[in-house]
């Protein structure tokens, strides 16, 4: 059979443009619908409320603001979740919708698919970060951003969302209905309250420390400190250092578990969806409405 | 190339110790119509997302447009169209903006003799929706949001078309452009159709051959007319006398009538001789297979 020249680029690279196309249209959609924005923005804009509330105290013993010392940490850990509860909720509502059985009736839809998906989550989470380093360059005092500590900013930020992103698509690809969505957020707020997000994971007691250091929120969160705080805050983390190498080190660990363990969950989910798997979901949904 | 789109022997599927569908065997020649017919649970849904590739078999051998579904790629995807009753999908996506977008999935699939995908402004005044492409999905009625529906199912210019119960829930009116659109997909593409559905008046109108289903096997394969033929004997004739109605079923409705005529002349008014149509056949075939 001939082809035409649209056939002779290879095929992967035809569905990056595609899932990339995808991805810009579904980002536009999110910035210019205001219901949309505003779910995507909405822990940006609570965690700034809250540091805002921090702004007069100060970290004990020192003059330096207690806002300003848990707003690196609260940007790591908006990655955490919006990387990881954005995508997962973005595939479970797809799936009950159908619009992840269209991308499976539609040839290397399933690719294109996932390449948007990742483009909606990662362009969100970045917006919200945006935001609150505005905010927070402008009114919070004593951040320190030298060319190393952007650096930092951007290779933590890009390896925490390789970090977190898979994460979700894993837990979305589990999840059953989309009623659980608002259920894994929590686990999140009971992570952050032992990552160091709010409150030194030094004061915590050891065993408590030793599963905080398993998450990437904790590795955000410090990855993020040692970007925007000025160099002697490190006295109060563990090993009075900021650990760079460990960050790198626990962030790419956790981007191997999700690269290799999401593809194959993900394409078993998919593959048991059809019409009448779509339909019974809905009829259930109806159910529980009424 | 084959001239037969789709070809299934002996297909069987079970979900644990129960069967669904016990050697379902038909095939369907390129450029036909098809519909599936058969009460809920007869497994229309389950042999139709099978030929989907959208469902693993139990057994037996099934070939959609020359490949087997549970393991054709990306080229036969390409080939191949479906609409669902349920798509809630994209609804934040304005109509001309999705037509494009997945339009564009084909392209590498066109030939310069076929090619893909269809012109989406083209599609659009064919599915009658020229004058909404731009409104947000979420927002169109039932009506237009089916009509779309089906655009996406066509819009790589599929050879095979499935349609699962196209016109559920359409009013007449809406029903009977679905059923025009049909016709002018049949005419000007000459794709092959799989439908199921419920209404009879439709498969009747749109169907070159009706495949009946019942308990997981089929029990008529034939063309609407083949079916009727099969209960023929079964005719009616229905008349009145002096303000009275009577209806006489018979395999011998031209002789009848003469006699009728016969023996009572002017005296009989609206008279009406009314072959079976495929919903009677369908009904008697189904209580036959029930028994």
């Amino acid at each position: 059979m001939s082809v035409t020249g649209s056939a002779a680029r290879p095929i992967r690279l035809d569905a990056a443009r595609l899932g990339l196309a995808r991805g810009r249209i579904e980002v536009w959609q999110t910035l210019t619908y205001w219901p949309d924005l505003l779910q995507a923005l909405f822990f940006s804009g609570l965690s700034i409320g809250v540091l805002v509330l921090m702004r007069g105290h100060h970290v004990p013993g020192t003059t330096f603001s207690l806002g300003s010392l848990t707003l690196p940490s609260v940007i790591g850990m908006n990655i955490a979740v919006g990387g990881v509860s954005g995508v997962a909720a973005l595939l479970v509502v797809d799936r009950e919708d159908g619009t992840l059985l269209r991308a499976k009736a539609t040839p290397n839809g399933m690719s294109a698919y996932v390449i948007g998906k990742i483009t909606l989550t990662a362009a969100t989470v970045l917006v919200g970060l945006v935001l609150t380093m505005v905010i927070g360059l402008l009114t919070f005092p004593g951040l320190d951003v030298t060319a190393a500590g952007w650096f930092t900013l951007v290779w933590v930020t890009a390896l925490g969302l390789l970090a977190t992103i898979p994460l979700g698509i894993l837990l979305g690809s589990l999840l059953p209905d989309p009623r659980f969505v608002g259920v894994i957020v929590l686990p999140f707020a009971g992570l952050a309250a032992i990552s160091g997000i709010f409150y030194p994971i030094t004061h915590l007691p050891g065993w408590l420390q030793a599963i905080g250091q398993v998450f990437p929120i904790y590795w955000l969160g410090l990855g993020m400190r040692a970007a925007l705080l000025p160099g002697y805050l490190r006295s109060v983390e563990l090993d009075g250092s900021w650990r760079l190498g460990y960050v790198l080190l626990a962030l790419s660990g956790w981007a191997a578990v999700g690269l290799l363990a999401a593809p194959p969950v993900l394409r078993r989910m998919a593959q048991r969806e059809s019409g009448s798997t779509v339909m019974a979901r809905r009829e259930r949904a109806m159910l529980r409405r009424t | 190339m084959s001239d037969l789109a789709v070809e299934v022997r002996d297909l069987r599927m079970s979900y644990g110790a129960k069967e669904v569908l016990n050697g379902v065997g038909f095939s369907v020649r390129t450029g036909e119509v098809v519909a599936m017919l058969g009460p809920n649970g007869a497994g229309k849904t389950t042999t139709i997302e099978i030929l989907e590739g959208f469902r693993m078999r139990s057994s037996g051998s099934v070939s959609v447009l020359g490949e087997d579904p549970a393991h054709a790629g990306e080229r036969w995807r390409a080939r191949v169209g479906v609409v669902l009753q349920s798509w809630r999908d994209h609804t934040k996506w304005r109509v001309r903006e999705l037509l494009q977008h997945l339009g564009r999935y084909y392209a590498r699939y066109g030939t310069p003799e076929f090619a893909r995908p269809w012109d989406t402004d083209e599609l659009l005044a064919v599915v009658g929706l020229s004058a909404h492409a731009n409104a947000r999905i979420g927002n169109l009625s039932g009506g237009q949001r089916r009509r779309l529906d089906v655009a996406i199912g066509i819009v790589g210019r599929p050879e095979l078309i499935f349609l699962d119960e196209p016109t559920a829930g359409f009013d007449p009116a809406a029903r009977r452009e679905f059923h025009e659109l049909v016709h002018r997909l049949t005419d000007l593409e000459r794709a092959t159709v799989l439908l199921t559905t419920h209404d009879l008046a439709e498969a009747e109108k749109l169907a070159d051959r009706v495949i009946i289903l019942a308990g997981g096997g089929i029990i008529a394969d034939g063309s609407p007319d083949e079916l009727a033929l099969r209960l023929s004997g079964k005719a009616e004739v229905r008349w009145s006398r002096d303000g009275q109605r009577f209806v006489h079923p018979t395999d011998q409705a031209t002789t009848f009538t003469r006699e009728l005529f016969r023996q009572f002349g002017e005296s009989v008014e609206d008279l009406e001789v009314r072959r079976p149509n495929l919903e009677d056949t369908y009904m008697a075939l189904v209580q036959e297979y029930e028994q």
